[in-house]
């Protein structure tokens, strides 16, 4: 029973950043109906963000570990990721968005491989050991709790999860009581007759990609605050599992993204758990096979009809 | 078509022999001049326009977009040597012989990998676009962490000790057989098929083809041929890994597709002939002393230049570098 608990807790905290990861990946769907295959990269790119602040720069980011470091590391990470995002669509997706979907894919995949790439080449192949910004230690619980004391749960798990938390909401706000948000809504529903009520459509799908790189960056930190071990294809995994996250709960649905990466977080401790490490990752595969055909539209989404 | 495709086949099959006959057959070529590395990139040549033409197939005439093709090598690579290695010697030895062997394990590694397209083709082609990318992906995965685990095949440590049977004149012989087959089907009832389902999916639907049959079908041959290109692939290195046929090794592929111009045949074989030289060039560029140290570097990696063409290619010339290309009579280009 405690051993059960203790996989959940553990698959908690890594669907937290399925989750933050899967978010940016529905969003970009919502808005311009493609995967955006190079947002596992921002992941990684975020991570980087999170090293380089860290290592390179400890005068500016106060030296001793702690929540503020912690914090200013962050937020510093997430504004660059949400840089680096609006600049690749500017680039890249922007000039194509009248040409077929298969083009848009290709170039996103080319965008995506050259980040690993360039990555590789630019911090080095190696993996890199993240600086401790927050000294990790294991949470006490009192033994007057009986059973639930035999846990082990650390403090990064709770940043990690907390951290979650508040960026889901802060989400929700900006998506259901912001201009910006209905601007964004509209624009999934209907990018034509959004544009006609006076939307700026560039302007909402410049911000979607920021506020959707911002997440994925976030996840880059605190994924790193959990297993201080990073590298320049850490992204293409986890990319891919939150990929699978964003299809478990309905692709284009934001309750669905989160719920999705918490659920692919849980099976894939109980799988590493229970049955062996080795089939995690055929294991989640298999997940998103088995969602298509049976559910395409995921758990939370809607189905839509194509119109001719 | 003018000239006839048979004639050509024909023609090509000649000339693989003639070149067979002079350049001889493993390590110890015929003509000094041609060492093991060229007659290596030789036939590297030939299993990548085997391997580009079939996925063309797939990505170029049907629409579909399939980054799994190595997985179906990897059927094709390990059933093939696994049956030379079982079986090998039950026909008896003997040149003969041990080349009827050769043929029916590579034969039967291709039907297993066809085997394995229809069971994966089925349930994913009834996707789209992105889904499929991502299902053909994770199904390559699925394939490489199968045979990790499967310790007949050699799991982690990988698979060796066949016989090379592979010569220049049946790489040849496949890659025209593969190029012959791909141009008669595009010509054909099954190719105009093909051609509507990628036009236009509700369209044809309408019109009463069965879509998803035509995409299982160029899936399943494109899986066909993949298996055949493993097959000739592990009996001329002797030596298969399941590292080897990784999502990069897809992405090769994909990119010599894209870059050829999808749906034009002859201008996937020139890029598949271009982008196997194309590596062995960049590590000649990155031993020049007299290039700057960062140029040296990037020379060395050559993804970068890979992914960076994708994206160029896609900005200014989405019909690939040879869209226009085509064998014979014109052909339909997205």
């Amino acid at each position: 029973m405690i051993e059960f608990l203790q996989q959940l807790i553990n698959g908690l905290a890594q669907g937290s950043i399925y989750a933050l990861i899967a978010l940016g990946y529905t969003m970009v769907f919502g808005v311009l109906r493609f995967i955006n295959f190079a947002h596992g990269d921002v992941y990684m790119l975020g991570a980087f963000a999170g090293y380089y602040l860290a290592e390179k720069l400890p005068h500016l980011f106060g030296g001793e570990p702690g929540y503020t470091k912690t914090a200013a590391v962050l937020i510093t990470a997430m504004t660059i990721c949400a840089i680096i995002g609006i600049v690749i669509e500017k680039l890249c997706y922007r000039p194509l968005r009248s040409r077929p979907k298969l083009t848009v894919l290709i170039t996103a995949i080319g965008v995506s491989l050259f980040l690993e790439n360039a990555g590789q080449f630019v911090f080095g192949a190696d993996p890199k050991s993240f600086p401790e910004i927050i000294i990790d230690r294991a949470i006490e619980i009192p033994e007057s709790w009986g059973a639930v004391s035999g846990l082990t749960i650390t403090l990064s798990q709770v940043i990690v999860v907390g951290v979650t938390i508040f960026l889901l909401f802060a989400l929700r706000y900006i998506v259901l009581k912001t201009r910006m948000g209905m601007a964004m809504r509209a624009l999934s529903f209907n990018p034509v007759a959004a544009s006609l009520m006076g939307v700026n459509n560039d302007v909402v799908v410049s911000f979607t990609f920021g506020l959707g790189s911002a997440l994925a960056g976030a996840a880059g930190i605190l994924c790193s605050i959990q297993q201080p071990s990073i590298d320049p294809l850490m992204g293409v995994n986890a990319g891919l599992k939150a990929f699978v996250a964003a299809v478990l709960g309905g692709i284009g649905n934001i309750p669905g993204a989160a719920l999705g990466g918490v659920l692919i977080g849980l099976i894939e401790a109980l799988v590493a758990g229970y049955i062996s490490p080795n089939y995690r990752d055929a294991i989640v595969f298999g997940v998103l096979i088995l969602i298509l055909i049976v559910k395409p539209t995921g758990l939370l989404g809607a189905s839509e009809r194509e119109k001719v | 078509m003018n000239p006839r495709p048979q004639l050509i086949l024909l023609g090509v099959l000649i000339a693989g022999l003639v070149a067979s006959h002079f350049l001889g057959g493993g390590a110890e070529p015929h003509i000094p001049a041609l060492n093991s590395y060229y007659y290596d990139i030789l036939i590297g040549i030939g299993i990548n326009v085997i391997l580009a033409a079939g996925l063309n197939l797939v990505n170029g005439y049907t629409g579909q977009f399939s980054l799994g093709h190595a997985g179906f090598m990897a059927v094709g690579a390990y059933a093939s040597s696994w049956l030379s290695l079982t079986f090998g010697y039950a026909l008896g030895s003997g040149n003969v012989a041990t080349t009827t062997a050769f043929l029916i394990a590579l034969l039967i590694g291709g039907g297993v990998a066809a085997l394995v397209g229809l069971t994966v083709g089925i349930p994913s082609l009834r996707l789209r676009g992105d889904y499929l990318a991502i299902v053909t992906l994770g199904f390559n995965e699925i394939i490489k962490g199968v045979i990790q685990n499967c310790e007949p095949l050699g799991a982690q440590r990988g698979l060796g000790g066949m016989v090379q049977h592979t010569t220049v004149f049946w790489v040849v012989a496949f890659a025209a057989l593969t190029v012959y087959t791909v141009v008669s089907l595009v010509d054909s009832t099954y190719g105009r098929g093909f051609l509507a389902v990628r036009d236009d999916e509700i369209a044809a639907e309408a019109m009463g083809i069965n879509t998803t049959k035509y995409k299982v079908l160029a899936f399943v041959i494109g899986a066909f041929f993949a298996g055949i290109a493993g097959g000739l692939y592990a009996h001329f290195k002797q030596f298969v890994h399941p590292e080897g046929f990784n999502f990069l090794r897809s992405v090769d592929i994909v990119v010599m597709v894209i870059l050829g111009g999808m749906g034009s045949t002859l201008g996937v074989c020139f890029a598949a002939v271009l982008l196997t030289i194309l590596p062995e060039l960049l590590r000649y560029v990155s031993k020049v002393e007299a290039l700057p140290d960062w140029l040296q570097h990037i020379a060395e990696n050559r993804m970068i230049l890979y992914s960076l063409l994708l994206i160029v290619l896609m900005l200014t010339r989405p019909q690939g570098l040879f869209g226009g290309l085509t064998f014979g009579k014109k052909e339909r280009r997205v």
